[in-house]
């Protein structure tokens, strides 16, 4: 072939290449399209609402624009108690349920395949009774003269009934039961996918029981594990009910504080700016965790 | 050739190869002894009083069909299950009862079991650091081992970003790092195509020659055993059918498992003579060089490529009078199927080498095969 030849047939594979990167992107253009009415969907229904919850943290008593509503949350101390107690709160039920939910994942997977499937039915059956129900038959349980204080008394563990309701404790009891199916079931996704063959190759190299579980198992389940506090931790933050019944007014969450303030201002502003201040605080936490843990890194099962 | 099996190696290795002989050290295998092992499931009854001894630095192939037993038994070696009976022993050491991660196997799987949250050298290290060696010491032997895999430039790369012929490698690097005095595979290039599991039959082989571990080498694939082993065991419905180097296994099968598993084979049924010179099957009369075995049900194994066509037969040559079915072209060679008797079919395998062979048959001709005394194969009817 000659030079001319060869300078040729490189033009015209140039050529080709131009169409066919052009042609990629016309696809990605298309697929793109297709994503638009999803992304029409939670415009409408995240974006729009938060817009205008924004919008009426700022607006006053009277329909001004001010900055009355943010300045009354700084001077009442209250509020930040209650975002502290809020997130402990839901940090305790995060921890409670990784640890039961991760124990109880595990224990399912090692089962026969029909002990598998009842097992997550039991776990998922809670899910047909509504959380207030369960709130009040926590009640019935934990109460002074409830079911667990009676049989404690009775086999004389204790002298007298113990406080287990009308508190934080009574509080977590409620909600680690409401939530560890939100837990159960990401991890247990994410250890179906693990090959047993991993394990197996680990004590077969020579790695004692527990160095494999944390250096092969555990890696390899932190994805669902993650999916598992982040769902469970988000969802506690918004807790009202449980709190509100098993806390016997002793535990302010935030969502009850929103509530007060729209009962007592009959005015939105002053509950907006309590959800838009909290919202922001959650995200900074959320970004400061993010700063120390790539998300990309544990989902590649590298954590 | 893909890319990552070069199978020469570039100029200028030889250095360097020294070196990695040195660094991974030749180990003081161990033999491995098997004393009537016996494992049910349930009702069914895995492995019936198994014995098998292998001596120190043999490579042997546990070879049989799926549910024969291959698996079982290399779990049993290995401790990821306890023998119902009798007893395992490494060296002189009683290991029954000893776990798995106290009994210092390297070990290879079907599906490789890489750790995939885990880089290549990762993965490699990961016998070493269970072991508590050395930062420096492991980093040497990783390089040296990835070098004797010849993936020494893929250190850094994640496992799951390799091909299958490199994550056996890496496998394989893994298993041997720690110079264990017993390796045991289980399948390991089962899922690997045609091509790529003949060169690393080679390759495994060559490294089992360098590292000298006793290697316990479980495999459905009769070639492959002939291949890579030492000695083979034929295992058939929980027992060992045979015990034998392959040359053993390939020329003198001692039942008709082994005489129909391995190579290409048509078996004959027929009966010892009254002066038991030769065995009546439908059909043809078949001599034996060999004296037959003590029965009078026998059955008759026929090699297909030391069949002959009537041209190439002599004065003591077996004649067996059979019709051709079929010819078929397969490249290197060709099959030929005869009915022979009352519709036995018969296989024939000619080798195309060229300027060699009588004319093959045409189909539908009436011809007189003949088999050699001294190739024909007589085992005991089950």
């Amino acid at each position: 072939m000659t030079s001319a030849a060869w300078i040729e047939a490189g033009a015209i594979r140039e050529t080709r290449d131009r169409d066919v990167v052009q042609a990629e992107r016309r696809e990605q253009l298309m697929l793109a399209l297709l994503s638009l009415p999803a992304l029409a969907v939670m415009a409408a229904l995240l974006l729009v609402p938060m817009a205008w919850l924004l919008g009426l943290s700022f607006i006053g008593d009277d329909g001004s624009v001010t900055l009355a509503n943010y300045t009354r949350l700084f001077a009442d101390g209250s509020l930040f108690t209650s975002m502290a107690l809020t997130v402990q709160l839901a940090l305790g039920v995060t921890v409670i349920c990784a640890v039961l939910g991760y124990v109880l994942a595990y224990a399912i997977t090692l089962m026969p395949g029909w002990a598998q499937t009842l097992c997550l039915a039991l776990v998922a059956l809670p899910f047909w009774t509504s959380a207030l129900v369960r709130t009040y038959a926590w009640l019935v349980l934990l109460q002074r003269k409830g079911v667990v204080n009676k049989m404690l008394v009775a086999s004389d563990i204790v002298a007298e009934p113990l406080h287990l309701v009308h508190n934080l404790s009574g509080t977590m009891v409620g909600m680690v039961h409401i939530m560890l199916p939100f837990m159960v079931f990401p991890l247990y996704a994410g250890m179906r996918r693990i090959d047993g063959d991993l394990m197996r190759a680990a004590l077969a190299l020579g790695a004692p029981v527990f160095y494999a579980f944390r250096r092969v198992y555990l890696p390899q389940s932190l994805p669902g594990l993650v999916a598992g506090i982040v769902l469970v931790f988000v969802l506690s933050l918004g807790f009202y009910i449980t709190p509100a019944i098993l806390g016997g007014g002793k535990v302010m969450v935030i969502a009850m504080i929103i509530e007060r303030d729209v009962n007592l201002h009959l005015n939105w502003g002053p509950a907006s700016a309590v959800a838009i201040l909290f919202l922001v605080s959650v995200l900074g936490l959320f970004a400061a965790i993010g700063r120390f843990l790539s998300v990309e890194r544990i989902f590649q099962g590298r954590g | 050739m893909n890319q990552d099996l070069p199978l020469r190696k570039q100029s200028g290795d030889v250095r360097r190869l020294a070196a990695e002989e040195a660094a991974v050290a030749h180990t003081q295998p161990l033999s491995i002894e098997i004393a009537g092992v016996s494992k049910s499931y349930e009702t069914f009854r895995a492995l019936d009083s198994v014995s098998l001894h292998l001596a120190a630095g043999e490579f042997v192939t546990l070879l049989g069909p799926s549910g024969s037993g291959k698996t079982t038994l290399l779990n049993i070696i290995a401790g990821f299950a306890r023998p119902d009976q009798g007893r395992v022993l490494f060296g002189q050491e009683d290991v029954t009862l000893r776990p798995v991660n106290k009994r210092e196997l390297g070990m290879v799987f079907q599906n490789y079991a890489l750790f995939p949250h885990m880089t290549v050298g990762e993965n490699v290290a990961f016998p070493l650091k269970v072991r508590r060696v050395g930062k420096q010491a492991i980093a040497e032997r990783v390089a040296a081992v990835l070098r004797l895999v010849r993936l020494d430039h893929l250190a850094e790369r994640s496992v799951t970003a390799l091909s299958g012929g490199q994550r056996q490698r890496v496998a394989l690097a893994r298993a041997v790092v720690f110079s264990p005095r017993i390796v045991l595979m289980d399948e390991p290039l089962s899922a690997l195509d045609k091509n790529l599991r003949e060169e690393m039959q080679v390759e495994i082989r060559q490294l089992h020659k360098k590292i000298g571990a006793t290697t316990v080498y479980v495999t459905h694939d009769q070639r492959e055993a002939l291949t890579m082993s030492d000695r083979i065991a034929v295992m058939n419905k929980g027992r060992i059918d045979q015990y034998g180097s392959p040359e053993e296994i390939y020329n003198a099968p001692t039942t008709t498992f082994s005489a129909q598993f391995i190579g290409e084979t048509t078996l004959l049924p027929g009966a010892a003579s009254d002066d038991r010179s030769h065995v009546v099957c439908d059909g043809c009369r078949i001599r034996s060089a060999k004296p037959l075995p003590d029965a009078r049900d026998l059955v008759v194994a026929l090699r297909a490529e030391r069949m002959l066509l009537p041209e190439e037969c002599g004065e003591t040559t077996n004649r067996i009078p059979s019709r051709i079915a079929d010819v078929i072209y397969q490249g290197d060679s060709m099959l030929v199927l005869a009915d022979v008797g009352s519709g036995q079919r018969l296989s024939i395998r000619r080798s195309l080498r060229v300027g060699l062979g009588a004319p093959l048959p045409a189909t539908g001709e009436q011809l007189m095969l003949g088999i050699d005394p001294a190739d024909v194969i007589v085992v005991r009817a089950n």
